[in-house]
């Protein structure tokens, strides 16, 4: 939604009335269903904002056209120490309000999300702080040895010192103080585009920067965010040519699209890995004081073996999803060929593999999910709920919204529940083990809802959050990834896709990580 | 008069006392913010400070306490998901739900009220038929289904219409206003009609039993009696009687509006209160859905209350009986 | 009755008895069909084991692809439609009449009470009835279904939704019959009778319960039948919202909710069919209502 003073709409149109019709302005107008939170980049912590905010800032380091790392603020690296990083600096940055990039702005930018007020400091747990050597030379000095400074640094943007200073923003704002701060509404980054105008909901305007420091690989002269919550009215405003590019699209609404002249839609699978969390607690809470027949791995064998991917990807994922055997997508370090193996849908062996754990008559279970978070969340729950219902499991299923779902899901209170992970934004399969595999104790586990515990991944953990040489922790995490899978710690569901859906003369690449970045974008 | 004028405030303030309570202890059930305001991996560790720093760990009551004092002297807290005072965000998207709520009521009174008359005069022509009918599908279809028809129609197969938002808005001041443009002006339609419909419905249906009501009655027939033109009888004399109750019922659903604008806004992401409301319920941003409804709420006990002292200094019974 | 005697049988004479008929008849076919879903429905859609993805998204059997098996056609999880409509129905007409019939109870008591006794008893109950008032009916079932779902675990299963979604609605729809009772208990109270009653000593319970009661019931159930057309619909909204029936046993508004996702998919069937019924149901419910309405009580006014 455009804005513009009476003064403002006067000037458009005497400079319009001058122009003519010389200078075509390429605008690119897009929605998703969600909106960006705020221009704080360190005061939230969803990937959606991130990404969007990557428009209006650089990082240290960040991810290409084939998401290798790669430099952008810093040129160069080293490590001086096994706890301190030296960065090289790019010379000649400047701020979209005119200042110089220099150290001092990394080691204020650094300073700023290690502030216990600030929301996003957790991306950035390993760093301890950050020390400026000359003007164009910073250290990073981590808590420890840590291997994945590089991937951490990619989603830290950052801002600009004398700005802060300026608009008292070198803190930020913090909900449980009561402060807020200039930078929840104004963003001045050294990026490929700035920010025009900011309005939650009704649409957020982005301009281009012409001194950026980078080759411009687009030709955008603006960008029209305009979020949309309901799918169905997301896709009739693309359909009546109010949108140029939606994304997501919704699943089902893919061949319609697709089949509509002047239209046209791109997938490919996300990062983001959708299963199933096993409940390894000593009882169900569906049922008190009887042992738990999930502790039997047969019985969880056999929840595995009756699920019929092939018909979920087919029916609930319109063919667009990728059926997968282990917990981690194949972009992610820690995945192997051998892990990836499917368990074949097979409900006589499932039915077999249950009387011989001891329950020829099944039992009753349940299963929670949400119903606003994943693509097609509740329809797969559904599905998955009738499926094992038909091996003798007789499952209730209870879907609710996310706000609810995952409070209670980290309180422990589900017995079997659904989870998607995309190892954002560090994309290193180390994240599974940390939040997922481990069990909840010295800062790991955060996600491990089902209390699973496993000896060999909990030492493997370990030993890899420390691992400098790749190669090794590399081997650790497929090690690990395959324990899990030998013991049925999860159920891989599918790989989810990424689709969007735009009108003929948008040239966009996709990524799994489901980040748009528009400065790869082309529109005719 | 003082007295019963006190007394109604009186009422009005512990009114508005307890809708804060029970607004804000249902709000601490409704969901936790920690998880949607963590990042994905965090650790449980990095939660539980989280929920003290927020001070969701201390009882109800503290909270209550707290969030009361603050809220009495003008600070409503700043929004948990936009990290921006609340009053802030309700002060922006006021103007949308506002404008929309303008549009609807005018909508429906300037088409209820003839259709209304048309319905009362003429009960058994076609037309009227043809508009009861139509009132009654009107009545009975929910919200969410007649928005979504309408933009296929109008939007996806026509083209006539923008499917969602504002369009171009004017800035005056701090109030943003869709009425100067044009695309601001066929933005506010589809949602328009989408809202009024419900109370078109109701102002036509009020009209018609009232004019029905008034045509039957004594001081009609002398008139008729007396030969004066039916046109006067039935306009002068009929339809101003029947519009007391349309405007005082107009009034009252003001408020329901507002809150009925909830749906209407997430079928067109319509930028205003109702929209800023649901992305609250699911983010659980306590602060805003606390603010939404002790907003909605005092809207409602300002009307109420407005009415009712209006009623009193009309009816010298109702102030004998309150007294 | 002052209408009626001014234009003598208005109504039967604009031939609207027929379509009131009609409707009536539409509208207890409806609930019948409904009560009965378990025993006229093809297919059992509550049951998890009895639908198979596989005939998931079949077009209705009259169509070109259709299935003869399934009749309406099948859902996106390969569930028939017809019968997961019938059980919808059944659903949404037991959440509605039992939000009616809980709200009825509570507000005609309420108001009985307020009416008869006046002063501090009839302070209290107006004043509580003013604060559900300052919430509007969609919110205060949000909110109620929020906390139930917060505090009851299982909240949100097929056993416990019904019941909270009854009292979320009728938490709100209470206080218009109670507003309604207690000014007709007013005018009952004023009168020689009751009056009498007093004298001679009845007790208060006796005199409202077999004197005053009976009177102020004819308004109580033309409200009842526009609120059941009410309540529907609220609970088709709720649902619609996300905080209605589950998925594994379908409201017609669940029903409604899945099938809005696929408007523009070309599966028209799952999004058209079950609000094609919502919608005549509904439509039947209250044309029944106004019937009613403008037959025996014409002064009383269409409030939300």
């Amino acid at each position: 939604m455009s804005t513009m003073n009476l003064g403002g709409i006067a000037l458009a149109v005497a400079v319009g009335a001058l122009a003519g019709f010389t200078a075509e302005a390429k605008t690119l107008r897009w929605s998703s269903p969600t909106d960006l939170t705020t221009l704080d980049p360190y005061a939230h912590t969803e990937s959606f904002t991130t990404s969007m905010l990557h428009h209006v800032f650089d990082p240290l380091v960040r991810h290409g056209r084939n998401l290798e790392l790669e430099p952008a603020l810093a040129v160069s690296w080293k490590t001086v120490r096994p706890d301190t990083w030296r960065f090289e600096l790019r010379k000649n940055v400047k701020f979209h309000n005119g200042n110089p990039f220099t150290a001092d702005d990394v080691v204020a930018s650094i300073t700023r999300i290690l502030d216990p007020g600030s929301r996003a400091r957790g991306d950035l747990v390993a760093v301890d702080r950050a020390e400026k050597v000359d003007d164009f030379t910073v250290d990073i000095v981590t808590k420890g040895p840590y291997p994945l400074l590089l991937n951490d640094l990619s989603g830290i943007y950052i801002m600009d010192k004398e700005w802060m200073e300026a608009n008292g923003a070198l803190k930020p704002g913090d909900v449980s103080r009561g402060v807020s701060t200039a930078a929840s509404t104004s963003a001045v980054g050294t990026g490929p585009f700035k920010v025009e105008s900011f309005k939650p909901e009704a649409g957020t305007v982005f301009v281009v920067n012409p001194n950026w420091w980078d080759k411009p690989q687009h030709n955008l002269d603006r960008i029209e965010f305009k979020p949309i919550k309901s799918d169905a009215t997301r896709v009739a405003a693309l359909l009546s040519g109010e949108l140029d590019l939606i994304a997501p699209a919704p699943l089902q609404d893919l061949q319609r699209i697709g089949n509509s002249s002047g239209f046209k839609v791109i997938e490919e699978p996300s990062l983001r890995l959708i299963m199933l969390s096993l409940s390894s607690r000593p009882e169900l809470k569906t049922a008190p004081g009887q042992k738990n027949p999930m502790l039997d791995l047969r019985v969880r064998q056999a929840m595995w073996h009756a699920i019929d991917f092939e018909a979920l990807k087919k029916r609930v994922m319109r063919d667009k999803s990728r059926n997968t055997g282990t917990l981690v997508a194949p972009q992610v370090p820690g995945f192997a060929k051998d892990n990836d193996q499917l368990f074949g849908y097979d409900q006589d062996k499932a039915k077999k593999l249950l009387a011989e754990a001891g329950y020829p008559n099944g039992f009753k279970t349940k299963l929670n999910c949400p119903n606003d978070r994943y693509i097609n969340d509740e329809q797969t729950c559904v599905a998955i709920a009738s499926m094992w219902t038909k091996i003798g499991v007789q499952t209730e299923l209870q879907t609710e919204s996310r706000a609810t779902y995952f409070p209670r899901r980290d309180r422990g209170e589900f017995d079997n529940s659904m989870v998607g992970w995309a190892n954002m934004p560090s994309m290193d399969g180390f994240a599974t083990l940390s939040s997922l595999l481990a069990e909840q104790k010295d800062g790991y586990g955060g996600s491990n809802a089902g209390a699973y515990s496993n000896p060999k991944i909990e030492e493997l953990t370990r030993k890899a959050a420390v691992e400098l040489d790749e190669e090794k922790r590399r081997s650790m995490l497929v090690d690990a990834l395959k324990e899990a899978r030998d013991t049925v710690a999860y159920i891989p569901v599918h790989q989810q896709p990424v689709a969007w859906a735009m009108r003929d003369g948008v040239e966009i690449p996709q990524f799994p990580d489901e980040y748009v970045r528009l400065w790869f974008t082309n529109i005719k | 008069m003082l007295k019963v004028f006190l007394s109604r405030l009186g009422q009005a303030i512990l009114v508005m006392l307890v809708v804060s309570a029970v607004s804000f202890v249902m709000f601490r059930f409704v969901g936790d913010p920690v998880a949607s305001m963590s990042r994905e991996s965090a650790t449980i560790e990095e939660k539980t400070e989280l929920r003290r720093s927020l001070g969701l760990d201390q009882p109800v009551v503290v909270q209550y306490g707290h969030f009361l004092a603050r809220t009495l002297s003008g600070d409503l807290g700043i929004s948990y998901r936009n990290q921006r005072p609340v009053t802030q965000l309700i002060a922006e998207r006021l103007p949308a739900t506002l404008e929309l709520v303008i549009v609807a009521t005018l909508l429906s009174l300037a088409l209820g009220i003839p259709l209304g008359v048309l319905c009362a005069l003429k009960p058994n022509g076609v037309a009227a038929r043809g508009v009861q009918a139509l009132s009654l599908i009107g009545i009975s279809t929910p919200t969410f289904v007649t928005g979504i028809v309408l933009i296929l129609v109008f939007a996806v197969s026509l083209g006539w219409l923008p499917s969602f938002g504002r369009g171009q808005v004017i800035d005056l001041g701090w109030w943003s206003t869709g009425f100067l443009t044009a695309s601001g002006m066929t933005s506010l339609l589809l949602p328009g009609i989408t809202l009024a419909l419900y109370q078109l419905t109701l102002i036509m249906r009020l009209v018609r039993a009232e004019m029905i009501d008034v045509l039957s009655s004594d001081y009609i027939r002398f008139a008729k009696a007396r030969g004066l033109p039916a046109r006067y009888i039935h306009f002068r004399l009929a339809l101003r009687n029947a519009l007391m109750p349309v405007i005082t019922v107009t009034g009252l659903q003001i408020g329901s509006l507002i809150a009925f604008a909830i749906v209407t806004e997430t079928v067109f992401q319509w930028p205003g209160m109702g929209l800023l409301f649901i992305q609250a319920v699911s983010f659980a941003d306590i602060p805003v859905m606390a603010a939404y409804l002790l907003f909605v709420g005092l809207m409602f006990v300002i009307i109420n209350t407005v009415v009712d002292i209006l009623y009193a200094v009309v009816d010298p019974r109702l102030r004998a009986r309150s007294a | 009755m002052k209408t009626l005697t001014a234009s003598p049988g208005l109504i039967t004479r604009i031939g609207a008895p027929i379509s009131v008929m009609v409707a009536g008849v539409v509208a207890l076919v409806m609930v019948a069909c409904a009560l009965l879903a378990s025993r006229i429905a093809p297919y059992d859609p509550t049951d998890l084991a009895s639908f198979d993805l596989i005939n998931a998204e079949l077009p209705p059997a009259f169509s070109a692809d259709g299935d003869p098996r399934f009749l309406l056609g099948t859902d996106n999880q390969g569930r028939d439609l017809l019968s997961a409509m019938l059980y919808g129905a059944r659903v949404s007409i037991a959440i509605g009449g039992g939000a009616v019939l809980v709200a009825a109870t509570i507000g005609v008591f309420l108001g009985l009470l307020a009416g008869y006794y006046g002063g501090k008893v009839d302070a209290v109950i107006m004043r509580v009835a003013d604060v559900i008032l300052s919430f509007p009916t969609i919110l205060l079932a949000l909110l109620v279904s929020g906390i139930a779902r917060a505090v009851l675990p299982g909240a949100a299963t097929a056993e416990w939704a019904p019941v909270i979604l009854i009292c979320a609605i009728a938490i709100h729809e209470w206080v218009q019959y109670a507003r309604t009772v207690r000014a007709a208990t007013m005018v009952e109270t004023a009168k020689e009778y009751v009056r009498a009653g007093k004298v001679i000593g009845l007790p208060s319970r006796r005199i409202m319960l077999r004197h005053i009661l009976p009177n102020v019931m004819s308004p109580v159930l033309v409200i009842s039948t526009i609120n059941l057309a009410a309540a529907v619909l609220t609970e088709a909204t709720l649902s619609f919202l996300g905080v209605g029936m589950p998925p594994t046993y379908p409201s017609l508004g669940t029903l409604i909710r899945i099938g809005n996702e696929f408007v523009f998919s070309g599966i028209w069937w799952i999004a058209l069919f079950p609000a094609l019924a919502l919608v005549i149901l509904v439509v039947a419910v209250n044309l029944v209502g106004d019937w009613l309405r403008d037959r025996f009580n014409p002064k009383l006014r269409v409030k939300r």
